[in-house]
């Protein structure tokens, strides 16, 4: 039991990992396999935080009273890997907004067969 | 002098940003240029540093390493600049033209704000010697690399991107959850100083686990076969510029990772002893050059053809560093600089056809051999390359790649090299037999290719010629580089 419940971080990244994987690979839809991405990069980042926590520390603020302090460097780290993550989000956002306005459709089933039918008519395809 | 390591990776970084704030094309191409041209001026004066003294060691702020970040060009890193600010030297001469065609006037800025920032990102990989610096260099790469892609003109190239966005995302926070593991188990992101803790504890599963993410992110990258879903249309759809920039450049540095964080920082006893990965690298390089030409033939798309290809020069690349061998390493990062001068050559000159007929397939470039006679030459001469005929800069590498292969007497892939030239032979003979030997179409486009494109493309064909005949330059670096890697004294 203590092995479940000590490791409960980590449980939940996993869970949270896998289920972020497995949107982004079972889902046609192309904004739920951002939300997908998303989950599965906020995984990755509640794992470094949790790297960051030692037994007994404290946050790292220098005091009298401990000298056990959690290590706060994933978290500047993570702060970086969050702001990458943003810019993912919103490149990603706004390719969708451009795929729906090209294909009018945010389906991948259907920009596949558009993508086919696309092969045998060059006209349709041009978006400028 | 002393601040290059660092100005190579800002000047692009700032150039970018001011390019905005001007907001004018024909000035944001100059300032591109300008910056590529002191890029190119900066490796080629650390190169030059690198016959004198080992390793330059750039710590940022002065804060001194492992504690700060530190910059380190070794001979690896040098190989990868040249070729990257070589490549982007000669891709923002040929833009001018190309992009004032492909890309509408209101994103041209744009286009080359993003096409320095991949260059900045792909520079920062290469040099850095912090590991979380590369997860951070990569994402600045690939996100201006997916703004690239979804200029091209074609619809699909959003949906091309898209995919290219989930798969690199993907990949690049697998590197990052594989620089977590080594991190929590070590102390340090230095990868100098995490070569020198991770054998104290690399027989644990966390290590074997970041080993597994690491090589698997960067393997995405990279477009290893059974990874490599989004290049092709990744290719094929983007603008000439960025298919070029990206095909002689791009997935090398995906590669250079798997080297550095491999053979630098796992080092080749637990890369190639503890773990079987030099087995895995045959078994996966060996499928990835036969599935990639193989697939390359079947292509009615030329751009579509040169991106399997891609994939199947990848696959010569991992089999030679999986033979694990110095004459290995040696073949595989010669390979990496004359694949980049092969495939330069090749989508600059498929770029020009581009520019004339908009389109890429095979069938209207029917007899172009006799009205863009210089265009087809340098394709001619690029072609010939990647097939390896003796006397250009693919037959060096091939012979060091298959001179290896025979002193690991692996003899049977030996032999699978020269059934893959044969295939080549028959993908670049058919653009070359359509191109020579059939009758021009109607209707011939009447529209005169720029010079600044043709001198681009020729420096690239010429250098081909000039690489395969004296190889002092390339074989020195390569040399020098593995034997940095595995430590032998030079």
């Amino acid at each position: 039991m203590n092995e479940l419940l000590g490791h409960v971080n980590y449980w939940i990244v996993i869970f949270l990992m896998m289920m972020g994987l497995y949107m982004v690979i079972a889902s046609s839809n192309l904004i739920k396999k951002l939300i997908g991405i998303s989950v599965f990069q906020a995984s990755v980042f509640i794992l470094y935080i949790t790297f960051g926590k030692i037994t007994e520390g404290s946050p790292p603020i220098i005091t009298d009273n401990t000298d056990v302090y959690s290590n706060p460097l994933p978290h500047v780290l993570i702060l970086t890997a969050i702001v990458v993550g943003v810019a993912t989000t919103s490149v990603g956002l706004a390719l969708i907004v451009r795929i729906q306005e090209a294909y009018g459709s945010l389906d991948e089933d259907d920009i596949h067969d558009i993508n086919d039918n696309d092969d045998f008519d060059i006209k349709s395809r041009s978006i400028t | 002098m002393t601040h290059l390591p660092v100005l190579i990776v800002v000047a692009p970084l700032l150039a970018a940003a001011l390019i905005v704030l001007l907001n004018n094309r024909k000035v944001a191409w100059l300032i591109t240029l300008l910056t590529s041209l002191f890029c190119f001026y900066a490796s080629v004066s650390m190169l030059e540093i690198l016959q004198e003294v080992d390793v330059i060691s750039y710590t940022l702020g002065g804060w001194k390493a492992p504690f700060g970040i530190e910059l380190r060009i070794d001979a690896l890193s040098a190989l990868m600049l040249l070729i990257l600010t070589g490549s982007a030297l000669l891709v923002s001469i040929y833009a001018l033209k190309s992009v004032e065609k492909e890309i509408p006037d209101k994103n041209q800025v744009l286009f080359y704000t993003a096409l320095l920032m991949v260059l900045a990102g792909l520079i920062g990989i290469s040099i850095t010697g912090d590991a979380f610096n590369v997860f951070v260099f990569l994402e600045i790469s690939s996100l201006s690399t997916y703004a690239l892609i979804s200029l091209g003109r074609d619809r699909r190239a959003l949906h091309a991107s898209y995919q290219y966005l989930m798969m690199g995302t993907i990949g690049a926070t697998f590197i990052l959850i594989g620089i977590g593991f080594m991190y929590v188990m070590t102390g340090t992101l230095n990868i100098q100083d995490l070569s020198q803790r991770l054998p104290a504890v690399a027989d644990t599963n966390a290590i074997r686990a970041a080993f597994a993410f690491i090589t698997i992110g960067a393997g995405i990258k990279a477009a290893m076969l059974p990874l490599h879903q989004w290049l092709p249309n990744a290719y094929t759809y983007s603008p000439s510029v960025v298919s070029t920039f990206l095909a002689a450049t791009a997935t090398k540095v995906a590669v250079y990772v798997m080297i550095r964080f491999e053979l630098s920082l796992f080092g080749i006893e637990f890369s190639f002893l503890q773990i079987p990965f030099d087995k895995i690298l045959v078994i996966l390089g060996t499928i990835g050059i036969l599935g990639g030409s193989i697939y390359a033939v079947y292509q009615n798309n030329v751009k579509r053809m040169l991106a399997y290809s891609s994939i199947a020069q990848i696959g010569y690349i991992l089999l030679a560093i999986g033979l694990a061998s110095q004459a290995g390493f040696t073949a595989a990062l010669l390979h990496i600089f004359n694949h980049a001068l092969i495939k330069g050559t090749l989508f600059m000159a498929l770029g020009i056809v581009f520019f004339r007929f908009a389109s890429a397939e095979l069938s209207i470039m029917a007899g172009i051999g006799k009205t863009m006679p210089l265009t087809m030459a340098a394709f001619t001469i690029g072609g010939l390359s990647l097939i390896g005929i003796p006397g250009t800069a693919g037959f060096v590498s091939k012979w060091y790649l298959v001179t290896a292969l025979l002193d690991a007497s692996l003899w049977p892939l030996a032999l699978l090299i020269l059934v893959a030239s044969v295939l080549t032979l028959i993908y670049v003979g058919r653009v070359i037999e359509v191109a020579y030997f059939r009758p021009t179409l109607k209707g011939e486009s009447q529209l005169k290719v720029p010079k600044t494109m043709l001198i681009a493309l020729w420096i690239f064909a010429l250098s081909n010629i000039y690489f395969g005949l004296n190889s002092d330059i390339s074989m020195g670096v390569s040399t020098l580089a593995v034997n940095q890697l595995i430590g032998v004294a030079s």
